[in-house]
Formats: C-alpha cells, sequence, structure tokens
C-alpha cells in the first residue's frame, strides 16, 4: 500500500522527517519498504498558465505557446494534442532535469529553436517528470494551481511503500495509518465527514435489496444516489489516486476508489437504470450460470459462488468484481452504491476457483481486502462517505436514509485488561495511565479502574475498523508495540540442569555426520523432491513403486517424494562430474526416505545415510599417487568405512551377498544384524548400465547406504566393559588355509576371531595361482594366541591350533594348505 | 733417564700426531690396533718392558705409563665420537630433501554449511537449557495450520505458500501437505509433555515458490520453544539477546519490532545490526543498518488452550530463524540457490 504523506496529513499531523515516521511505523509493526520523494529532483519546473495559444509560424503540427510564469511571459513550443489555451500546466525551463519519454534516461532541458523559433521551456507531459507512464499528452493541472508556484510545493509528496501485514486490513486505508501515527505522535485523528444533504425520496432496505446469502455476505449497504452527471473526477482527487497508485476513470468510479483507500471499505457502484427491477438481489449462483465479468472474461458459476444480480440473471461476483452489463458509463445518472461486508473465506474461495488476477496479482482490490475479514461494522461508514462525495462531487441527490440489511447485528466487542496479565506477559507493567492513553490513543473507547489491592482493570470496546483484536494478550501487544518493545526490560529465563539428551537417532545422525567427515568424506544436501524418472533409475527391487506425489509441484523436476537417497547422490556426482573432473569423489547424505502409508497416516520418514565413492584412491602427485586399475576406489574401500563407521556407533553386523538392481551383481553386500534378521543397508558398485542412464563418466562408482533408524536397533546394548590385558606373552602364528574359490571369506574369519585365545585375527593374503589347487583359494590369516593366566607353550598352542583346523575343517570345509 | 720413558713420551707424541689425521673409521680402528692392540700394539710392547726396570726407576716409569695409555684412550674416543657424528651427518645431508615439495595429503572432508550454521544456532541455545528435538517433513493441515490458529481460508495462509501431498481424505480434501515452517512442532512437543518445555526443532521445511537468489522452495528452519510458570516477554528478549551475543559476537546490538504471526501475541521481529556496514546502511541490509533474522512471540493463549495447558498458568515464547540466510550474512553468499545445489566448488569453501 503506497502511503502519501500529504494525503495523510488531511487525517493526523506530525513533526517527523519521512524518516523518522518510517522508522516508528515499522518498529510498531507496519513496515516501511521504501521512502519515495516525489519532486525532490524538480529543479526550474513550474506551474504555468497558457496565456495565449498560437500556431507555429513554420511548422503545421506545432504551437506557440505564451506562458505566464507569475513574474513573465515566456514562448514555448508544444506539440501536445490536448494543449489550450488557459491551462494551467508544468513549465519546465532551462536547466530543468527532466526524464526522456524514449529512453527513460535523465537529461538536462536546454534552450531550443525549433523551425527557427526559439522555445524558452518545455510544457511537460506525466513521464517527463516522473509522475506516470503518461506521454500521450501534457499534464493539465488543476485550477487551483498558482502560476509561478514550484511545482515541487504543489504536487510534491513523499510516498510510503508499506507492507501490511494479514492480520490489520485496516492499514490498507489512509485512515487506518493515520490512527497509528496519531498513537505515535499522541495527535488527534481528523475523522473524514460523513454528512452529506439527504434531499431524495427515503428508501428503506427492501427498496434496494434482497439479501438471500447472508452466509457468504452477513451484511449489505446501499444508498441510491440520482441525478449524477458522470466526468472526470477532480484534480486534487485524481492527483491522489495516482499516488495511491489508482488509476482515474471517470468521478464515479474514482469516488468508490478514493472511499476503498480512505477508510478501507471497498464500494461498487452500479447504472440503476441497468438494474432490472432496480432492485439487487444477493445470491448464490444458481448451477453454470454464466456472468461475464469487467475484465472481459466469461464465468461459468456454481452455487459456491456469491453473485448480484438482477431480475434478469448477475450483475455482479460479490465482493469481487462487476459485471459488465451493470457497469457505470458516461450516460449514466441514477446510481445504486453497495457497500458491503462478504465472508473472506468465501471470497477467497472463488478467487481461486475462478483464478480471478489483475495484473499478475491474484484477486482484486475488492477481494484482496475481503479475504483479510474487513470489519462487519464498516460498510455504512464507506458508504455514506462515498454517498457523501457522490452529493458533492457529481451533482447528485441522495435518498434519505440508506439500506442496510444485516441479519445477524453483533455489538462491539469489549475485552478487559488487568494489570495482572500485562505483568505476566510481558514481565512489567507500564501502569495504568500509559495503557489507558495508549489504547485511546488507537481509538479504542476505555474505562480504567484503579483496584483497592494497587492492580488496575481496562476494559476496552474495539474501534469499529480493527478485527483483530478479541483477548487481552492482544490489548497487551497495542501498549507494548506502541511503547515501543526496547522500553521493555531485558531478563534470563532461570538456569537449568544440563539439558536433556537429544534422542537417540538424531545423536546419531550427527555421530555419523563427525565419523564421515573426519574420514575425508564430503557432506552435501538435496531437494527430497525428485522427479519419477531418477526413482525408476535409482529405487533397488523391492521399494514400493508408488511414491508419494505432490499434487500442486513446482516442476517436473520436484514432483515425488523420494524412496531412497541413492539418485541424489549419484546425480550429485554426474552433475559435478560435468565441470573441470576430480580425481575422487567422497558424498554423503543425512536424510529422509518417504514411504507411503495409506491415505489416513503420515508416510514413514525413513532416515539413511547415503554415500557415494568413485575415483583414485591416492590423488596423483609428484611423490606418486594411484593411476593403475587396482587404485581406483572400489568396493572394499565403501565397506572398509561401513566397518569403521558402524563400530564407532557401536551398531554390529555381517555382510552377505546382494542381488540389488542398481548394483553390479556379485559385487554388491546388504548389511544385516550380527544375529541375522531384516538388512539394514547396502554397500555395492554401481550397476554400468544405472551409470549410462544417469551419465556419470566414472567407470567405478561404489554406494553405500544404512537404515540409521534399523542400525539403532543393533547398536550393542550394554556398555562396553574394560578387559584386563593379559600379563603373559602372545604367540604369533600364520595359517594358510585353502577353501572352495566362491566360499565366503567372512564366515572363515569369524570362526577364528571368535575361537578360544584367539586374541587378535587378520586376515592378510588372498591367493588363486599356480599353487593353488582348480577351484580353490587359498586365505592366509596371522593370529596371535594368548592366555590371560600363563604363558602358552609352543605345545599347547599347537594343540589349539588343531582343535581350530578341525573347526574350520567341519563349519567352513576349509583345510591347511600344505607347505609347498 | 731410562730410554722407556723417552719411547713412552716419543709414542704418546706419536700416536696422538697420527690420530689427528684420521679421517674415517677404519684407519681409526687400524690405529688402534697399531698403537693399543693388545698384543701387537705398540704401548703394550713398551709396557712389558716396565718389569725389567730397576725398581727405583720402576715407579716413576710405571706412573707415565698409565698416563700415556690414559692419554691414548681418551683421544681416541674422542676421534671416534668426532667421526661418528661426521658419517651421521653426511648420511643425512645425503639424504637431503626439498621441504617446499607438496605433503602427502588425506583427503579433507567437511559438513554442509547448513548443517555447520545449525550446529552453532543449537550450540548457542544449549547453554540456556534447550534440547533438540525433530519431527516429520510430511506433515498434517492440522498441525501445520489449524493447530496454529491459522485456520482453512484465513489470510494469513498466504504467507505460507503450501506444496501438498496428492491423497485425498473421504472429504475429497488433501490433510497431507509438505510442512511450510517447523512451527507444528510447537503443537506436537506440547500435546506429548507437560511444562516446563525447551526445545530447539531443527529440519526441512517446504515452499510452493518460485526460487531466485533469496528464496529457496525447500530449506532449513530452527524453532525454539520454552514454556513453564511465569516466562514473559523479557526473557524472551533475554534469550534472543543471549543468543545474538554468542551467534554474532559480543558487540552485536540488537532490535526487536511488532510483526505478526497467528501463533504468538504479542509478535516480534527480531534484527541485529548490520555486520558488514556496522549499522550505517550497506547493500546488505538493504541500506537499514540492520539484518532480520528471526521471528518469534510469546505463545498465543489459544495454542496452550488448544494443547491443554491452563494459559493462565502457563506462558511461554516460541521463535523461528533460518538457518541459511544467517550463513549467507555471515559469508557473504548471495545466493541461496547455492545451498543445495551441491557444488562441490561452494561446499568446499566452508
Ligand atoms: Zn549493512
Amino acid at each position: 500500500m503506497r502511503v502519501s504523506l500529504k494525503w495523510l496529513r488531511e487525517y493526523v499531523d506530525f513533526d517527523l522527517t519521512p524518516e523518522e515516521l518510517a522508522h516508528r511505523l515499522t518498529m510498531a509493526g507496519l513496515e516501511v519498504g521504501s521512502i519515495e520523494r516525489v519532486g525532490g529532483d524538480w529543479d526550474n519546473v513550474l506551474v504555468g498558465h497558457i496565456e495565449r495559444l498560437g500556431p507555429h509560424p513554420n511548422a503545421d503540427r506545432l504551437k506557440l505557446a505564451t506562458v505566464n510564469t507569475g513574474s513573465e511571459e515566456l514562448e514555448v513550443i508544444c506539440g501536445a494534442p490536448n494543449v489550450e489555451g488557459g491551462q494551467n500546466i508544468v513549465l519546465a525551463r532551462v536547466g530543468a532535469t527532466l526524464t526522456n519519454p524514449q529512453t527513460g534516461s535523465r537529461e538536462t532541458l536546454k534552450s531550443a529553436r525549433i523551425r527557427g523559433v526559439v522555445s524558452e521551456g518545455m510544457i511537460c507531459s506525466e513521464r517527463e517528470l516522473g509522475l506516470g507512464d503518461d506521454h500521450e499528452g501534457i499534464l493539465v493541472l488543476p485550477g487551483d494551481a498558482v502560476p509561478g508556484m514550484p511545482l515541487e510545493d504543489y504536487l510534491g509528496d513523499v510516498i510510503l511503500d508499506v507492507e501490511v501485514t494479514a492480520n490489520r486490513p485496516d492499514w490498507l486505508s489512509m485512515l487506518g495509518v493515520a490512527w497509528e501515527v496519531g498513537a505515535l505522535t499522541g495527535n488527534p485523528v481528523r475523522v473524514p465527514s460523513l454528512e452529506y444533504a439527504e434531499d431524495g425520496d427515503s428508501i428503506t432496505t427492501k427498496d434496494l435489496v434482497d439479501l438471500r446469502a447472508p452466509e457468504f455476505a452477513p451484511r449489505y449497504t446501499s444508498a441510491l444516489i440520482t441525478g449524477a452527471t458522470v466526468g472526470p473526477a477532480p484534480g486534487w482527487m485524481q492527483m491522489r489516486l495516482k499516488a495511491a497508485g489508482v488509476r482515474p476513470i471517470s468521478n464515479v468510479v474514482d469516488i468508490t476508489n478514493y472511499v476503498m483507500l480512505e477508510i478501507g471499505q471497498p464500494l461498487h457502484a452500479f447504472d440503476r437504470d441497468r438494474i432490472a427491477g432496480g432492485k439487487l438481489i444477493v445470491r448464490r449462483a444458481t448451477p453454470d450460470e454464466p456472468l461475464e465479468t469487467l475484465d472481459g472474461r466469461q464465468h461459468v458459476l456454481s452455487t459456491e459462488d456469491l453473485v448480484i444480480a438482477d431480475e434478469n440473471g448477475p450483475v455482479g461476483l460479490g465482493g469481487i468484481m462487476g459485471g459488465e452489463n451493470s457497469e457505470v458509463s458516461d450516460s449514466t445518472t441514477d446510481i445504486i452504491l453497495e457497500s458491503a461486508s462478504f465472508g473472506f473465506a468465501s471470497t477467497r474461495r472463488t478467487v481461486q476457483r475462478r483464478r480471478i488476477e489483475v495484473g499478475g496479482k491474484r484477486g482484486t482490490e475488492a477481494s484482496q481486502r475481503f479475504e483479510r475479514n474487513l470489519p462487519i461494522t464498516l460498510p455504512p461508514i464507506g458508504l455514506r462517505r462515498a454517498a457523501k462525495m457522490l452529493v458533492e462531487l457529481c451533482g447528485g441527490t441522495a435518498a434519505k436514509g440508506i439500506a442496510d440489511d444485516w441479519p445477524d447485528r453483533q455489538e462491539p466487542a469489549v475485552v478487559t485488561l488487568t494489570s495482572e496479565r500485562m505483568t505476566q506477559v510481558m514481565g512489567s507493567d507500564p501502569g495504568r495511565e500509559v495503557s489507558e492513553r495508549t489504547l485511546r490513543s488507537l481509538g479504542f473507547e476505555v474505562t480504567a479502574t484503579d483496584r483497592a489491592d494497587g492492580e488496575y482493570t481496562i476494559d476496552a470496546t474495539v474501534p469499529y475498523w480493527r478485527t483483530d483484536i478479541g483477548i487481552a494478550d492482544d490489548l497487551i501487544e497495542e501498549v507494548a508495540r506502541i511503547v515501543g518493545y526496547d522500553a521493555i526490560p531485558v531478563t534470563l529465563l532461570p538456569t537449568t540442569g544440563e539439558p536433556d539428551l537429544p534422542e537417540p537417532l538424531t545423536q546419531m545422525k550427527d555421530d555419523v555426520r563427525d565419523v564421515l567427515v573426519q574420514l575425508g568424506h564430503r557432506e552435501t544436501i538435496s531437494y527430497p523432491l525428485v522427479p519419477m524418472d531418477l526413482l525408476q533409475t535409482t529405487i533397488p527391487g523391492d521399494a514400493p513403486q508408488d511414491p508419494l506425489r505432490v499434487w500442486n509441484r513446482m516442476s517436473p523436476d520436484q514432483e515425488y517424494l523420494r524412496t531412497t537417497l541413492r539418485g541424489s547422490l549419484l546425480r550429485t556426482l554426474a552433475n559435478n562430474e560435468r565441470g573441470i573432473s576430480r580425481e575422487s569423489y567422497r558424498l554423503f547424505e543425512i536424510g529422509q526416505a518417504y514411504l507411503p502409508h495409506g491415505p489416513r497416516h503420515q508416510p514413514e520418514e525413513r532416515t539413511y545415510v547415503c554415500g557415494v565413492m568413485a575415483g583414485m584412491r591416492a590423488n596423483r602427485s609428484w611423490i606418486g599417487g594411484s593411476d593403475t586399475a587396482s587404485d581406483e576406489l572400489d568396493f572394499f574401500d565403501a565397506k572398509g568405512l561401513v566397518e569403521t563407521l558402524l563400530e564407532t556407533l557401536g551398531v554390529r553386523a555381517r555382510y552377505e551377498a546382494a542381488d540389488d538392481r542398481i548394483l553390479a551383481h556379485g559385487r554388491s553386500a546388504h548389511i544385516l544384524p550380527e544375529t541375522g534378521g531384516r538388512p539394514f543397508g547396502t554397500i555395492g558398485e554401481v550397476h554400468p548400465d544405472t551409470l549410462a542412464a544417469l551419465d556419470i563418466r566414472a567407470p567405478r562408482v561404489v554406494l553405500y547406504e544404512v537404515d540409521l533408524g534399523a542400525a539403532l536397533q543393533n547398536r550393542r546394548e550394554v556398555e562396553r566393559t574394560w578387559q584386563s590385558v593379559s600379563r603373559y606373552p602372545g604367540v604369533l602364528r600364520e595359517l594358510s588355509l585353502l577353501v572352495d574359490e566362491g566360499a565366503p571369506a567372512g564366515a572363515v574369519g569369524d570362526i577364528i576371531r571368535d575361537f578360544p585365545s584367539v586374541v587378535r585375527s587378520a586376515l592378510v593374503d588372498v591367493y588363486q595361482g599356480p599353487q593353488v589347487p582348480d577351484g580353490k583359494k587359498s586365505l592366509a590369516f596371522s593370529l596371535v594366541w594368548q592366555s590371560p593366566t600363563r604363558t602358552l607353550t609352543d605345545t599347547e598352542v599347537d594343540v589349539a591350533e588343531t582343535q581350530l583346523l578341525d573347526k574350520l575343517q567341519r563349519e567352513a570345509g576349509a583345510t591347511l594348505r600344505s607347505q609347498a | 733417564m731410562s730410554t722407556l720413558t723417552d719411547e713412552l713420551t716419543d709414542v704418546e707424541s706419536s700416536a696422538l700426531a697420527e690420530l689427528e689425521r684420521i679421517s674415517d673409521r677404519d684407519a681409526l680402528e687400524e690405529w688402534r690396533v697399531t698403537w693399543q692392540g693388545r698384543r701387537q700394539g705398540r704401548l703394550p710392547k713398551l709396557l712389558e718392558q716396565l718389569p725389567t726396570l730397576p725398581i727405583e726407576d720402576r715407579r716413576e716409569a710405571g706412573q707415565l705409563a698409565n698416563r700415556v695409555r690414559t692419554a691414548l684412550e681418551n683421544a681416541y674416543e674422542e676421534r671416534r665420537a668426532v667421526l661418528e657424528h661426521a658419517s651421521v651427518s653426511q648420511r643425512l645431508s645425503a639424504e637431503a630433501i626439498d621441504v617446499t615439495l607438496p605433503g602427502r595429503r588425506v583427503p579433507a572432508g567437511g559438513l554442509h554449511p547448513t548443517t555447520q550454521t545449525l550446529r552453532e544456532i543449537i550450540d548457542a541455545f544449549k547453554p540456556m537449557g534447550f534440547t533438540v528435538v525433530e519431527g516429520p517433513e510430511v506433515e498434517w493441515d492440522y498441525y501445520n495450520f489449524e493447530a496454529l490458529n491459522i485456520p482453512a481460508d484465513h489470510p494469513a495462509r498466504d504467507q505460507w505458500d503450501t506444496l501438498w501431498l496428492d491423497i485425498e481424505d473421504d472429504d475429497g480434501k488433501r490433510p497431507l501437505l509438505l510442512r511450510t515452517h517447523t512451527s507444528p512442532m510447537q503443537v506436537r512437543i506440547m500435546e506429548a509433555q507437560e511444562p516446563p518445555i525447551r526445545v530447539l526443532v531443527p529440519g526441512r521445511v517446504f515452499r510452493h515458490e518460485a526460487t531466485d537468489a533469496s528464496h529457496e522452495s525447500v530449506f532449513f528452519q530452527v524453532e525454539g520453544l520454552a514454556i513453564d510458570r511465569g516466562i514473559t516477554f523479557a526473557d524472551l528478549k533475554g534469550t534472543l539477546y543471549a543468543f545474538a551475543r554468542r551467534m554474532f559476537g559480543p558487540d552485536r546490538r540488537v532490535r526487536f519490532r511488532c510483526d505478526f504471526f497467528p501463533f504468538v501475541e504479542p509478535g516480534v521481529d527480531m534484527a541485529i545490526d548490520c555486520f558488514a556496514c556496522k549499522g550505517n546502511g550497506c547493500r546488505v541490509c538493504s541500506q537499514s543498518g540492520w539484518l532480520e533474522i528471526m521471528g518469534a512471540g510469546m505463545v498465543h493463549p489459544k495454542i496452550l488452550q488448544r494443547v491443554g495447558y491452563d494459559p493462565d498458568e502457563y506462558t511461554g515464547f516460541a521463535f523461528g530463524m533460518g538457518p541459511e540466510r544467517i550463513a549467507m550474512l555471515r559469508h557473504g553468499i548471495d545466493d541461496i540457490r547455492h545451498f543445495y545445489a551441491n557444488d562441490l566448488n561452494f561446499l568446499e569453501q566452508f
């Protein structure tokens, strides 16, 4: 909303600079987005009067105007079609800086000789002055402009562009802002007069209106003005409308717009002669009822739409836009003025359903206001104000009385505030006098009582223009914001003990981040909304096939909630490969996968860590990095990472070969609870087809994902207990075993690890080749035998080793590899 | 004078002179064998003659012999140490490297700037007793709007352009949405527990909004909520002051102005003085000198009532802020879209 300070001064005085005023308003909740100075750069621009207008001696299209500047007469050449003798105009003298209407740039006016005649200045259009877009003709000033007066004194203004919060429709009016300024400065507000001569015949409500849908229009007021003359509105009104950003049309329409800007109540003027039956019917539309609105659009309405109709059908969409068929025209004389209360919800729904737009913004000036829930007390105020102007500015005769259909009449609300509540909420109380004065200055009617206990009570009647005041705390905010939040003291919350620990999953996510980052991995965060093709390329075979869809997606690229993070990570990898490719990538993300759970439940949000690794294990360097295929990051890099991660988290797991649609079979594994059960994660090299589908250049990409919620379930429950360190020496042995080449080494390693008296073991070599029989592979383990109670003899170790070999033979089919 | 003493003196001076010239360990060993070798060494040979001397000369010669022997031993040790040192030093010189060559680097990882900022925010509130709680991103209309005093068709809904899930209930309504703010957790937490409450809710939020340099459709928020007997607006101010000082430095000035959020009353917008221009006005702060970083207010009594708290007994405050905006202001990032594009050239700067 654009607030002209010149206009604002009609209602309230203030002795503040525009910057000070903007600051005070902003602090009180009415944010000023920008301050615009109109006319600050109008040097050498003044009001002139065209004394005489004659032809240019050497040019048919140009005219020669003699302009009176109050102190002298200047000869000025003008080519505008609308220039006439006797007009008050804007004269720019040589040296003035104007906007070039063609280029938009600012240029200094020089004296010019046009076809042999010197022009001593220029008569300006709006565009040249930076006042508007109009460059069709010159700007003609009203008759009260005094020749010689600097234009800045006459038309100069400061416009505050204010950002109105959803709770304050009253701030969409000059008067609402004036009340605010009055409260901030302590100055009284001058309320515009609603008195006018009611010289016409008496009317009653039923003469003008038939309100059949009070559920959509709870109050409908109207007035009748006869014998009005439609023409241009007075200059001062046009100037104010322009300052507010509204284009003047005709006096009748301009008056409705002016009152909307002044009081905040939207109004509509109907040409009575175009209302069949002379009476407005306010009703729901019938099914498929047609209506052409003023913007030329054809609507097919439903019973959820409210129409203003006559005997023949709809003449307007209630609270939103008038119909083409009842519009006021130049020949209109009798006007039915509508000032009504339309429900915010129904207005909003009709605007959405009918896709009403003006200038790219949703809704109309009127509907935007109704959607904010205008007070039901406002219609007669706006009505009377507009009727007064129609009488005084359009020569109309107002009927005696107004129509006011208000079936569910309400009394103004009274809200009670006590000093106890003030202190309870704010921590302090400014005192009865300040509270009372502040509320009064905002237009509340106030009854204040000092009670015997030293406290006070204030009963405040809410002013008719406010809809946001319903409870004591609302009054508290009014007092606090006008006094200023800065004046309220500062205290600290009482200290408590240590805060509670977060949920284990929350904690675990942070732990995972820390471990992975320490191990050289980079955290990414991507959109959880993904396109269907990405999901199809990356969901493992057993994932749900129907991801959750966004009904009003922004773009197809953000249509579905991901059911896996795999696509996010792989896409991030692909995107980063497109720039200067790196030698290696180690990326991860922690986030949710969203699994549908039927229409009556929230989806399950499962937290995963997912990561990808690709490229060389070590970067190329003068020391020598990796440059052969065997130095590429592969399955075992990811597995080692996951092993380290899970061990750090205290999660016990084992690994099994996996068959996963998007991973290379034979090079992927499930992560399972140590005790068996459903897998809670996957590690694997991404299938070449998947890489190709995602345009990933790296030939080998390893991916891992762990369901952190499930991992949490497999966290070792018992506290880590300290085991005493044996004082006796350990015996280091190596075991070379032969197993079938397809047998998992993990099972062999587990048997050795868990065997009594084996305190450390490691798989140090896996070998297939000339010295190993076909179909077999050799596994070499290094292990340490140790007893907590005594030194083991070689014989004791030999015996134990034989027992271990027996067990390995029985359970894993492993035999001792004969020494070659 | 006996010839033995002369010979001893001669051996001493000759041996020491020869030792001076020795520069490697082999020659040193040869020298030791020549002069001190147990059988053939010239000094032991001379000493064999001692018993043959007359008794009156024997004492003086014996003392001299001891002195010479000690002198040779000491000189030998000294020479050996010098040669040893010289050889280590020579080896090291041979192994000298160009210390300006780059070292063997371990790949460096890093947290996403949003995570880093979230952690800093949480750490700033932790000392004041706030615990981290998380909640669902797919939320019911009820928690996201209705329970927060934003009923259907309420004009305030325009502040939160919403992405709705394509799921209809029996009434043909779409009840599930992607939460537009972390505030629904206020209600969920109050429903789940009794006061006192001091929680922080970090999390992802969604908007149906075209993206540009300052708008994202997916971003993060941190919500805060404190409820107890006796919590006041002054406590809200104090808490946010303390946060601002911890987060942005002890000299930060803080501004509180009135603002509207349907779920608080009174409502607050908190700003800090612009650290780019020290409050004088610049491009970063749109010439205002202030950076708005947080919305806040006293929890609306209707919300307390709705969750079953007695608003005459309990009061509290809530606040919310965006970590991206804070990170942008601190690091001079000019476009919020950098955050979730996951360009490593961006991420690696943090
Ligand atoms: Zn600044």
